[in-house]
């Protein structure tokens, strides 16, 4: 998390002290990343070490020591100065690099299942699918209580579109397995194509209601 | 609230749908196709069901065996304690006006009629007399946030207000179970939020429903969502998913600290 441009950016509006700071971010982010006030403490004086922010006049005054020793709890404001301002416009300007390689569990899980003999591939992905719409579930049911603050609600978004797109992969991946005919025993019957190893043709009068969005075959393995 | 003919969830009492393993072969004897297999499934009043699976898993057919518009090849179907399996078409046709209500992703209002006429149609059908069933149909569109759009027809509605017409209709007077196949597929993401919010909010007042749908953020406002697939001679549920009342991890996924959720 990016405590250091996050402080940065909330002393853009003025001086504040570590506490206020707390809030402030805390606030800011729908209370979904609670910050402990000493790593506020912390990180101010490493961006005093920095010269990116200053304990204000004011704070210079009460202390009597010209501020170069900030005090953990005591209540210090500091401001931005213009090296600070400039690293926090730069850091809003910037985008961020998508972070999708990321050694997600859920990934590791299935593909070093198809990796191995005594995977299960298609039962896991089931108990997963399971459990990622139970998360989906209990994220809307978080979403219908209607939070006021516009930050925790754009939170709980996040969240259950990162959970749409895992059940999305989880469906992709469930077809493709059984295309390959990889998996445990029960997986290469799940899906299967007109034609594949099974003597029941599709129906034609099943789901003629449910149009052009539904889920897609998948063409072919790679 | 106003005043509403639908029993308060958490009562005890009977189910609002029963399909008892209820399996559906299409087909000719040559060639039977497994459209559905070994469902047993009840949807309580108050409860929300969403049905997803792949295409051609039979989610259709599920929805059509509920309402009675194909007879189960096996099984019973049992909707308010009506027995829909071996009824006559007559008897199925009444059970139908009765208790459930369809809601379609093209909606079939009828577009000579106004929004007022069209929920009131099953009511007079039923042999209700046409007062008592205009009053009814009022209510219901009340319910659904359309009070005082009654006298417009279809075409001077927009897409979501059809189809909240559409679910007045399903949940008029005493009817209470609703059968929505993809009922917001023709919508945009927020109308279709606002329309599963509405089926929602009526199962929280006491409707039961069963809706088909293939997107994962409609179904999960579902209190079950259960996923069919078509595998034969296997029950064709393959999972269901519970909205738990209570989720002690989600705590740590959101981070967010106890005290501070809503």
């Amino acid at each position: 998390m990016a405590v250091r441009e996050a402080l940065l950016t909330l002393l853009a509006d003025g001086p504040k002290h570590g506490y206020q700071l707390k809030a402030d971010f805390e606030a800011a982010t729908g209370q979904a990343w609670p910050l402990n006030v000493g790593q506020v403490y912390t990180t101010l004086q490493r961006l005093e070490r920095d010269g990116l922010v200053e304990p204000t006049d004011a704070a210079a005054a009460t202390a009597g020591d010209a501020g170069d020793e900030p005090q953990p709890g005591g209540r210090v404001p500091y401001a931005l100065t213009d090296a600070g301002l400039a690293v926090f416009r730069q850091w809003l300007a910037t985008p961020s690099p998508a972070d999708l390689a990321n050694r997600d569990e859920t990934t590791m899980r299935v593909l070093l299942a198809l990796a191995s003999e005594a995977g299960e591939v298609a039962s896991l992905l089931r108990a997963q699918r399971r459990a990622t719409t139970e998360t989906l579930q209990a994220l809307t049911a978080m979403r219908a209580d209607g939070d006021p603050t516009l930050a925790w609600s754009l939170q709980l978004d996040r969240m259950a579109f990162v959970a749409e797109a895992e059940l999305r992969w989880l469906d992709r991946a469930e077809e493709r397995v059984a295309a390959t005919g990889a998996g445990d025993a029960g997986a290469a019957t799940i899906v299967g194509r007109d034609g594949d190893h099974r003597p029941t043709p599709t129906p034609t009068v099943v789901d003629s209601g449910t149009g052009a969005g539904d889920e897609r075959p998948s063409e072919g393995t790679p | 609230m106003t005043e509403t003919d639908l029993a308060p969830p958490g009562e005890a009492q009977p189910p609002v749908l029963t399909l008892e393993r209820v399996g559906l072969v299409l087909g000719s004897t040559e060639a039977p196709v497994h459209a559905i297999d070994h469902v047993d499934l009840q949807v309580a009043a108050g409860e929300l069901v969403a049905v997803t699976g792949r295409s051609g898993s039979g989610k259709s057919s599920l929805l059509n065996l509920a309402g009675g518009l194909v007879e189960a090849t096996v099984g019973t179907v049992t909707v308010v304690g009506e027995r829909l399996t071996g009824s006559s078409d007559r008897a199925k046709a009444a059970i139908r006006r009765r208790h459930v209500g369809y809601v379609f992703q093209d909606l079939n209002l009828l577009p000579t009629l106004t929004a007022i006429e069209n929920v009131a149609l099953p009511l007079e059908l039923d042999g209700q007399r046409r007062a008592a069933a205009t009053a009814a149909a009022t209510t219901a569109l009340e319910r659904v946030g359309l009070d005082g759009l009654g006298h417009r027809h279809p075409d001077e509605l927009s897409g979501g207000q059809r189809q909240r017409v559409a679910i007045a209709r399903g949940l008029v007077g005493r009817r209470t179970l609703l059968l929505a196949d993809e009922p917001t597929s023709a919508l945009d993401d927020l109308t279709g939020e606002e329309i599963v919010r509405l089926i929602r909010a009526r199962c929280d007042e006491g409707a039961a429903a069963l809706v088909v749908t293939h997107e994962p953020s409609l179904a999960a406002w579902a209190d079950r969502v259960i996923r069919l697939q078509r595998r034969p001679g296997e029950p064709s549920i393959e999972s269901e998913a519970i909205r738990p009342a209570r989720r002690p991890d989600l705590v740590d996924l959101t981070g967010r600290p106890a005290e501070g959720r809503p």
